[in-house]
């Protein structure tokens, strides 16, 4: 099964008033191309306003390249982009205070602690109240567990710990939007569950927040919506529950009569009808589980177990961005 | 969760126009760094080992030159002696170290891109960048200066300072005049230092900025000394450094002093131009 490559932008850039749905993330045509190759290309990203959107791609596919262009590190190709409904970079100036940012992992300045790196990026932002800095500084050290580290020398820490100094950076103040590339990166499994609750309480406090990461299972709990890349295009893109119920669902009837009980689902027009030992398996299409159920009892089928299988999108991802191992490049 | 709370308050004030919060954490962040602190250990280091070395040498020439006599009767002397040796290259050392810290630095640690999003406009932290630079330059030639006093009024004593005209200045004018060499050599090195910051936006390794800075300081002391292109001289950048040497002079010569700080100015406007040209349209792939 493979989605066409082209459904999921299209969905609704046609008929869509430019500014009617509110959306945190907005792009339009977003292309970067580095020499020829085009690492990002015509993307419509839609991000609805307090959404958790989960931005999966392999290795390569584009996504920290994406984010560089919505906080206006890099400049696209061609294409615009909005966050908060405004423009980057013409409007980064207000819009940027109120996103916090993570890209391409942790960066500090070595021989300083983590809690004088964050004081520097606290008094780099105009808009932070120098008042309340060490006090938002250990919130944030606290919120992310680094408080007991706090006066030890960024070189000194370990990965885990420099990914959550990163985090704790973009918690310094109070943020609409929150840009998070490969957020659990080098995180132990209690911290990954954190940064979990961490973005749980942000997205339960009204912030948007846009995770970019290569491992479904991280984010498939926690995003309402998805989009996936791959090599450059995004491939699919929508709410979660959606995305779901996109893959095709297959019902398996476990019965001792598995004759019987392919009958009756050829019947009900069930295709795909295979008979293993002692199980049916088909595709029902549009028709309803409970009708089948109904019509294998009514036509005397002992059934001794029924499930409906909906694909995981573990197997969604795999078939949008391709088995391959290889990176394309 | 009381701090939770606080912080998710919805709203925040709107940002402040100018704030020297930044300027202050790079400053802190130069002062702070011990690979700076040991460079200041250098540059302070000479006037010490210059004004020991001529003590020694007037004690062993016995004879009692009187020219040595005159020279050495004000401390002041070893502040202006150790300037000539270091603006020739430990100076611009030095200034060449801060220079490459300052975008190539941030742009190799990954700090670049954090700061650019805070955000910081790329022109604003170029303003602070080189204005931490100035302070920079400032900071190290004060304390060759001051190092060299120092140890000069403790060697050779607070005496009249002999000016190159022949007249005598009291200790205290002599002082005054000192500071405005300071501020002098000052200039030069920040110049210098937007030269170096313009490099710092072309590469992602700092200690290639500080070879290429380095090496264009070298290149302009060479080319300063080839009589051959006199011509190029005046447009030199090092070619009136030297020239501090006239605040000395009774009274003071202003000509070469005035046309160093408009090359110096000239400098520090171009290159500070060129810098934001090369980063303002830049993509941050660092
Ligand atoms: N500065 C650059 N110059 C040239 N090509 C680049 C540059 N930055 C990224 N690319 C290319 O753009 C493509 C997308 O890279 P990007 O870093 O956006 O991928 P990604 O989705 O973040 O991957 P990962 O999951 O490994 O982080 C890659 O093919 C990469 O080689
Ligand atoms: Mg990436």
């Amino acid at each position: 099964m493979t989605l066409p490559a082209t459904r999921a932008p299209e969905i609704s850039t046609e008929d869509r008033p430019p500014s009617a749905v509110d959306l945190a993330i907005e792009t339009v045509g977003l292309t970067k191309r580095f020499g020829g190759r085009a690492a990002v290309d015509g993307l419509q990203l839609e991000v609805p306003r307090g959404s958790v959107y989960g931005f999966l791609g392999p290795n390569g596919s584009g996504k920290t390249t994406t984010i560089r262009m919505l906080l206006g590190l890099v400049e696209p190709t061609s294409g615009t982009r909005s966050l908060l409904g405004c423009r980057v970079p013409s409007e980064s100036a207000t819009v940027l205070p109120r996103v916090g940012a993570l890209v391409e992992g942790p960066a500090f300045h070595p021989y300083l602690s983590g809690r004088r790196n964050l004081a520097r990026l606290d008094a780099a932002d105009l808009w932070s109240d120098p008042r309340t800095a060490s006090r938002r500084i250990d919130a944030a050290l606290d919120r992310v567990g680094l408080l007991a580290a706090a006066t030890k020398h960024y070189r000194a820490y370990s990965l885990g710990m420099r990914q959550r100094l990163a985090i704790a950076g973009t918690v310094l103040a109070h943020r609409d939007l929150l840009v998070l590339d490969e957020p659990t990166n080098g995180l132990d499994p209690q911290g990954t569950r954190e940064v979990r609750h961490l973005v749980e309480s942000l997205a339960h406090d009204g912030a948007t927040v846009f995770i970019s990461s290569h491992l479904l299972s991280e984010v498939e709990q926690i995003c309402t919506h998805l989009g996936v890349m791959s090599d450059g295009r995004l491939v699919a893109q929508g709410p979660t529950q959606e995305l779901r119920s996109r893959g095709e669902r297959t019902v398996r009837v476990t019965t001792p009569q598995p004759t019987e009980a392919a009958e009756v689902l050829r019947g009900l027009g069930v295709s795909g009808v295979e008979v293993g030992a002692g199980e049916v398996h088909g595709t029902p299409g549009a028709t309803e589980p409970e009708v089948i159920v109904a019509a294998l009892v009514h036509a005397d089928v002992r059934v001794r177990g029924f499930a409906v299988m909906t694909p995981s999108l573990e197997d969604l991802f795999v078939d949008l961005t391709g088995e391959g191992f290889d990176v394309s490049g | 969760m009381s701090v939770a709370e606080r912080l998710s308050r919805p709203t925040r004030k709107r940002g402040r126009v100018v704030s020297t919060r930044l300027l202050r954490s790079e400053i802190g962040l130069i002062a702070g760094r011990r690979r700076n602190q040991m460079g200041l250990l250098v540059l302070a280091a000479l006037p010490i080992v210059l004004a020991i070395a001529v003590k020694v040498s007037n004690r062993t020439a016995g004879g009692g030159p009187d020219f040595l006599d005159s020279v050495t009767s004000n401390g002041l002397f070893v502040s202006l002696a150790a300037l000539t040796v270091e603006m020739g290259l430990f100076l611009p050392l030095a200034i060449a170290m801060l220079a490459g810290d300052a975008v190539a630095g941030e742009a190799n640690l990954g700090t670049l891109r954090y700061l650019l999003t805070v955000p910081v406009r790329r022109t604003r932290l170029l303003v602070v960048k080189y204005a931490s630079l100035c302070f920079g330059a400032l900071w190290g030639v004060t304390v060759v200066a001051v190092v060299g006093a120092a140890i000069g009024i403790a060697l050779f004593g607070t005496g009249p300072l002999t000016t190159l005209s022949g007249s005598q200045l009291p200790f205290g004018a002599a002082s005054g005049r000192l500071v405005l060499v300071v501020l002098y050599c000052s200039a030069g090195i920040a110049a210098l230092g937007a030269v170096g910051l313009f490099i710092s936006t072309l590469t992602e390794q700092p200690i290639a900025a500080t070879i290429a800075l380095t090496i264009f300081t070298i290149l302009s002391w060479i080319l300063d000394g080839v009589p051959q292109l006199d011509w190029l001289h005046p447009w030199l950048i090092v070619d009136q450094w030297l020239a501090f040497a006239d605040l000395l002079r009774d009274p003071p010569f202003w000509d070469n002093i005035l046309r160093g700080l408009s090359v110096d100015a000239g400098y520090a406007v171009v290159f500070w131009l060129l810098a934001w040209a090369r980063l303002a349209g830049k993509d941050i792939t660092s």
